[in-house]
């Protein structure tokens, strides 16, 4: 995994995944985000952390006609990426998600579109050079739909079938696609949320996922017992589950 | 979820937290008043707020730069030298001076001007610190160090994070072979044998440090002397190995305080003497178990139930009396019977403290804890503090939840020009209670 690309690189998880490749081997980074100042204290980190090349790309994810050109961009520039990680999306603000068209639309966006449209423009790119992963980071909010969060929720189940479907279409070509399905982490994005022993941590959970890479893992859920806990949610007949408050 | 101190007491009241995101953001605005916080190691109030906001710092905690020629490293302030040690040891380089947890800050071993095993040969750590930059509430930034804002320098270091936030600092890691230590325990029975044993053990070791068993109701003074230094390189794959992840055990919940009495303190301080019971051992033992024993515990705190506990350090220049105003504190708290087992007793060497708040000094220390017996312990520390200071002595404010203002500044000389420098918005209890 000599390039990577990490798209939402100011995020928590990203940066973890970042550090722990460094530790491995020798990596390039080409580091997508929104934030400049973020994405400059993230380079100085990785590269004091012995990261050989890394490049900045500062621009709004969700602006989705500039993916067509950055895509290009980067492999005209890098020629083979070997490890693409989709890190970014938002947990939004819920129950205004649930009656404000914008604040839903937003969420699907940054956590759905955004991702896909990315992949349409970067999947050929892999294909064609018969090699690379593609890591994208999801949640379990996307196995069942629940009062608390089903506009994020949705988006992430889109975030599951695209991907599979994707890892079907590929398959053979030497690409590699990995859908990580996340429980609740202790990261800034869940800054307000009440912590519990089900909150996994950033850095083992960064492992694991480059430990799932190196083994072409198609879905994986982190930490693990999330994979037991959904599989009882999922298996809660529709008839009580709708009655229940999650 | 509530932002306590190490020692569980006191318990703030009112206090809120924010994660500061970025260094490069200004402070946050705040009706209140400001404290920079780390990961919380400091025993007492000095990392509380009571009804003022703590401004965590555990999200800055990114390398800026890392020299592997020099050893010379620059990063965040909330950068934990547990993830410093991750990434320097496989390169050949160690913490300057570290005290007895990994789990702290740099800007909090700065705010602390801690000290450790080595201070006969390093000093504290702000002596490693070549510069650092310190974000004032009115938003001015200042690189401070000994040539430029030396004021804001001498004031910062072991100023208990009052004088502003310091967002980045430089330091001046050390460079190692290996990540074992030799280490050498060595039975002392009394306070002269001590006082012998670490004289002569400083001019050959780096490190030295001791565990004392103050339990002895007779007053008899007995311990071990561990020694040690960074062995040369050994023909192992494991030779540059860092601490690992797993944390073995956790004390999940508070203990039943009735489990900790006289009675199991006694034993466990028989039965950790009696482990050593050939008058010397020599050993090459992991950094890890050397410096930071019981890191792995998590939450060792808990031991002491929910009253919590206090910790008592104090220094004092014992050539004055020969270590008599030392024996008179420990026969104290020997017949007091509160003493508990983690007594630790060290002496600190001549090189001068930078810090107008700094603790170190020169002479002999000792810390120990006490389970929060309420105020029958909170009168023998008293009287514990009047003896240090007819003496000249001092004691550590990051490990302080009760001592008087009086003494404080007593133990302080240099507190009036220190207040010169406190930034107007931060505050600490701490603060509040001895100024």
């Amino acid at each position: 995994m000599n390039n990577v690309l990490i798209i939402g690189a100011t995020s928590k998880i990203a940066k973890e995944i970042a550090r722990a490749l460094i530790k491995h081997e020798e990596v390039n980074f080409i580091l997508w985000g929104r934030d400049s100042k973020k994405l400059e204290i993230i380079k100085q980190d990785l590269s004091a952390r012995g990261a050989e090349k890394i490049e900045i790309i500062c621009h709004d994810l969700n602006d989705l006609n500039v993916h067509k050109y950055k895509v290009e961009e980067i492999w005209s520039q890098w020629t083979k990426i070997d490890l693409v990680v989709l890190a970014h999306g938002t947990l939004g603000d819920p129950k205004k998600a649930e009656v404000d068209q914008s604040e839903m639309l937003d969420l699907i966006q940054s956590n759905f579109i955004s991702h896909a449209s990315l992949l349409t423009y970067i999947s050929p790119k892999l294909i064609n050079q018969k090699s690379g992963s593609i890591v994208v980071l999801s949640s379990v909010a996307g196995d069942r739909g629940k009062q608390s969060n089903y506009v994020y929720g949705s988006a992430k189940a889109a975030m599951t079938v695209f991907t599979d479907g994707l890892r079907n279409r590929v398959n053979g070509s030497g690409v590699h696609v990995l859908n990580v399905k996340l429980g609740p982490i202790d990261t800034p994005m869940t800054r307000d949320h009440k912590k519990s022993f089900l909150f996994g941590k950033p850095t083992p959970v960064a492992k694991q996922i480059i430990k799932a890479v190196q083994n072409k893992k198609d879905i994986v859920y982190l930490p693990y017992f999330w994979r037991y806990i959904m599989w009882v949610v999922c298996s809660i007949p529709e008839k009580i589950f709708k009655k229940m408050k999650l | 979820m509530d932002h306590l101190s190490w020692g569980l007491y006191p318990r703030p009241t009112g206090q809120s937290y924010l994660d500061l995101s970025s260094r490069f953001n200004p402070l946050p605005i705040s009706k209140t008043t400001l404290l920079p916080r780390g990961l919380g190691r400091s025993y007492g109030d000095s990392c509380l707020n009571s009804n003022g906001l703590l401004a965590g710092t555990k999200e800055l905690n990114h390398f800026i730069s890392f020299n592997q020629q020099t050893g010379l490293l620059t990063c965040e302030a909330g950068t934990s030298f547990c993830e410093i040690l991750r990434f320097i040891v496989p390169k050949k380089w160690f913490l300057p001076v570290t005290p007895g947890t990994k789990f702290i800050t740099v800007g909090g071993a700065i705010a602390n001007d801690v000290h450790g095993k080595n201070h006969h040969t390093s000093g504290n750590f702000s002596r490693h610190v070549t510069q650092f930059e310190l974000l004032r509430s009115n938003g001015e930034r200042f690189i401070c160090s000994r040539s430029q804002n030396s004021d804001l320098f001498h004031s910062t270091v072991g100023g208990l994070g009052l004088t502003g936030l310091i967002t980045w600092a430089q330091f001046q890691c050390k460079p190692i072979d290996s990540a074992w230590i030799d280490q050498e325990q060595i039975q002392f029975h009394s306070i002269g044998e001590f006082i012998d044993l670490s004289r002569r053990s400083e001019e050959e070791f780096e490190y030295c440090v001791s565990w004392v068993d103050c339990q002895n109701p007779k007053g008899n003074i007995r311990g071990i002397l561990i020694r040690g230094q960074h062995s040369p390189a050994i023909e192992s794959s494991n030779n540059l190995i860092c601490h690992s992840d797993s944390r073995l055990k956790n004390i999940p919940t508070f203990m039943p305080e009735i489990l900790l009495n006289k009675y199991s303190m006694r034993l466990f301080n028989e039965v950790y003497f009696r482990k050593n019971l050939s008058p010397k051992k020599s050993a090459k033992i992991h950094y890890e178990p050397f410096f930071y024993p019981l890191d792995s515990v998590q939450n060792w705190n808990r031991i002491y139930g929910k009253r919590g506990f206090l910790q008592y350090q104090f220094v004092i220049p014992f050539s004055s009396d020969n270590g008599e105003a030392l024996k008179k504190i420990f026969a104290k708290i020997a017949k007091s019977q509160m003493g508990s087992f983690l007594a630790v007793l060290k002496i600190f060497g001549s090189l001068p403290s930078e810090g107008l708040l700094s603790f170190p000094r020169k002479g002999v220390t000792l810390a120990l804890d006490f389970p929060n017996y309420g105020a029958q312990l909170l009168k023998l520390l008293e009287d514990c503090d009047q003896i240090v200071k007819s003496v000249g002595g001092s004691v550590y404010p990051a490990k302080d939840a009760r001592m008087s203002s009086e003494s404080f500044k007593v133990f302080y000389p240099q507190l009036k020009k220190f207040e010169e420098f406190v930034d107007p918005k931060f505050c600490s209890d701490f603060w509040r209670r001895v100024r």
